[in-house]
């Protein structure tokens, strides 16, 4: 199964609308969100089958048993995260979103009062019908360890055996999410914005993803919003020889399209229009080919 | 007054209004929290920067004294240590810097030693302090950078901004602690009010006083406008698109310090938060 | 000598498992005497880390090569450190991998991953 892999750096450049654009437009039967954080494909990709929900596991968390607690406050002093506060009614407990599961305070505490409890962190979420939609959501607060992404990934491969083509909705930013999920993919693209962040945080993002020496293409979202910034982008890939997929004008029916639950592709409109033509040149170098 | 600027969704302008805020505030600060993608820098242009390193401290050992007990590697839960051929390996990125092996070794064989993640960088654009964060690219957590971000702020300064991280996880969660004040920015999408309501839920969750700016507003129905209205949440305002706006800001430029209609605007938003703010002071003693 | 090679299932049909540090069980094979055992991988359930600890496990069983489709910076650092050989595995049936391996015919594995955090251990 190839994989194809949308990235931008920075947030709000349109991974999610290009990478819903692009589901539509190959008719992918295989497609997934890795932005466990903050999903949002699953507001534009309508699947109509039921879920099948499992909870993600994080590292457990901490808990005292104030019956064999004798407070001498070692396990506070020791946790290096601020994860253990004292109050007069309360006495000595554990912060749930501050803990993160290193047990020293287990190991440390003289009345063995101190167990660490098996703790959810997130729930994968898997669609099928005559598609397969491997998505997941964090919990708020969680570590983002890139165990959830790689776990969204697994659950797509193992139910899209079979199948061809798996486009990737990523997150944005360059942390372990980001790595997790360009581990084993065959292409990625990356959605860029033509503002100043947005050119630092492309740059940040290529850099990243470099070192896992992917094939990298970029295409410009918005482009009409700057044209200097666009050209510079243009000439960025040029200089670095990085394969340049086109672009798309900013257009506010993409926000309707998008607000309608419909991807920029099933109304009539003009980054509907030219995100085709991205598709064709991504999907031409996903394949081994060349753009001239 | 620290007020907490967040989103839930990448995008919305967090920067574009906590830049603005900081600069109508005059004498303030401006902290950069999102230190995988810091940005805050570009607009303000600080000059006089002087860069200190944030480390963490990770476990070393001396080898004289270790006898390969292991009890290290087997407390250890990330499984940052490994023990091949009577050496004890540690390995770096893996390290969430807990202490325990340290604590845990019975000979006293492993002490702790700093390892750079990345830095805070410190500088000042008119009157406004520029601080930002930046974590080195393949860190695991920016989070101890927010610690050091937060702590070596101007405590004087009348307003701090946070420019928070996007998402809900344990970075931003670190971000929003000391805030007096959450303003949550909010885009005209389905994407938007999706996590919009998650971070709506962090700043409840942490009992913070919070109001929402409208961004990107054009006529006709705004989801993220009938969130609010849904769930009584206070609006402090609206910017409206614009595309004089959108291309100032694309050009990193502070759009409330060229354009006096901007400084107007967010001059005005200033007010209502600090209105608000204020008014939550009072009624919460 | 001992062999480890990460696989799906404990059982001598079953194929190789692409993700070293996090496949649910090692075939630990003894080329002279055959002998065939499969252990389960703890590493599998780990937040991170998990290529480190699988190493580990590898080596607690006096592996002295190990047959992958691919492995991670922390792992192969490792295993550089324990001297042990990585062979690149050759399509995913472990009977055939077994065959080639004792034939000479599989070659080192030429590249490393970077892991989750890039970099490896000191």
């Amino acid at each position: 199964m190839k994989q194809l892999l949308i990235l931008s750096g920075k947030g709000g450049t349109g991974k999610t609308t290009v990478a819903s654009a692009f589901i539509k437009l190959a008719g992918a039967k295989a497609y997934a969100d890795c932005d466990v954080d903050a999903p949002n494909l699953h507001l534009v990709m309508k699947h109509k089958s039921d879920v099948k929900k499992t909870d993600y596991m994080g590292l457990p968390k901490a808990a005292i048993d104030p019956c064999l607690c004798r407070g001498c406050g070692i396990c506070m002093t020791n946790c290096r995260f601020d994860a253990i506060r004292y109050s007069e009614e309360n006495g000595y407990s554990v912060d749930l979103f501050a803990c993160e599961g290193c047990s020293v305070c287990e190991a440390l505490c003289p009345a063995h009062a101190v167990s660490m409890n098996p703790a959810a962190a997130g729930e994968l979420r898997l669609y099928r019908n005559d598609s397969v939609f491997s998505t997941a959501q964090l919990k708020m607060g969680s570590g983002t360890s890139g165990k959830l992404v790689t776990e969204v990934k697994n659950q797509l491969k193992e139910a899209a055996e079979g199948i061809d083509l798996a486009i990737i909705d990523g997150s944005p930013g360059i942390g372990c999410p980001v790595i997790a999920s360009l581990s084993g993919v065959d292409m990625v693209l990356i959605v860029a914005e033509p503002s100043i962040s947005g050119i630092s945080d492309m740059e940040r993002i290529i850099n990243t993803a470099d070192k896992f020496q992917v094939k990298t293409a970029v295409c410009i979202n918005k482009y009409n919003t700057n044209l200097l910034n666009s050209e510079k982008i243009i000439r960025y890939c040029q200089k670095h020889n990085i394969p340049y997929s086109g672009r798309i004008p900013y257009d506010k029916k993409a926000i309707e399209a998008i607000n309608n639950g419909l991807s920029i592709v099933e109304i009539d409109c003009s980054s509907g229009e030219a995100v085709k033509s991205v598709y064709r040149n991504t999907i031409k170098l996903l394949e081994g080919g060349t753009l001239c | 007054m620290k007020i907490a600027v967040l989103s839930g969704k990448g995008g919305t302008g967090k920067t574009l209004v906590s830049v603005n805020l900081a600069f109508v505030a005059g004498h303030s600060v401006y902290i950069d929290c999102d230190v995988e993608e810091p940005n805050g820098h570009l607009f303000f242009k600080p000059r006089d920067v002087k860069t200190d390193n944030v480390s963490v401290l990770i476990p070393s050992v001396d080898e004289k004294v270790c006898k390969g007990c292991r009890k290290c590697v087997d407390f250890c839960k990330f499984n940052a240590l490994a023990y091949i051929k009577n050496r004890l390996y540690v390995f770096d990125e893996i390290c969430h810097s807990c202490g325990g092996c340290i604590l845990l070794c019975p000979r006293n064989a492993l002490s702790e030693t700093p390892r750079k993640i990345g830095a805070v960088k410190k500088g000042i654009s008119d009157q406004v302090a520029v601080i930002t964060g930046v974590l080195n690219p393949g860190e695991a957590s920016g989070v101890p950078i927010i610690k050091s971000l937060l702590d070596s702020c101007d405590a004087d300064a009348p307003y701090i901004f946070i420019d928070c991280p996007p998402g809900s996880a344990c970075i931003v969660m670190e971000s929003i602690k000391d805030a007096d004040y959450c303003v949550l920015v909010a885009e005209p999408t389905i994407f938007g009010v999706h996590n919009l309501a998650m971070v709506h839920e962090l700043v409840r969750i942490f009992e913070k006083p919070h109001g929402v700016i409208l961004n990107k507003c054009f006529d006709g129905f705004n989801p993220a406008e009938q969130f609010c209205l849904d769930n009584k949440i206070r609006i402090l305002g609206k910017i409206p698109f614009n595309n004089e706006l959108g291309s100032a800001n694309s050009d990193a430029k502070i759009v409330s310090k060229e354009i006096n209609a901007y400084h107007e605007l967010f001059s005005g938003l200033l007010t209502a938060i600090r209105q608000e703010a204020q008014h939550e002071a009072i009624t919460n003693t | 000598m001992k062999i480890a090679i990460p696989v799906e299932d404990a059982s001598m049909d079953t194929t190789i498992c692409i993700s070293f540090g996090r496949t649910p069980y090692f075939l630990i094979y003894d080329t002279e005497s055959k002998d065939a055992k499969f252990i389960s991988n703890s590493a599998a359930a780990s937040q991170g880390g998990a290529g480190i600890k699988a190493a580990q496990t590898i080596i607690d069983h006096q592996a002295e090569a190990l047959l992958t489709p691919r492995c991670g910076e922390n792992a192969a650092e490792v295993f550089r450190a324990a001297n042990i050989r990585i062979y690149q595995t050759n399509g995913n049936l472990l009977k055939h991998n077994l065959q080639a391996f004792e034939k000479g015919e599989l070659s080192l594995l030429n590249e490393i991953h970077p892991g989750l955090h890039n970099h490896g251990g000191r």
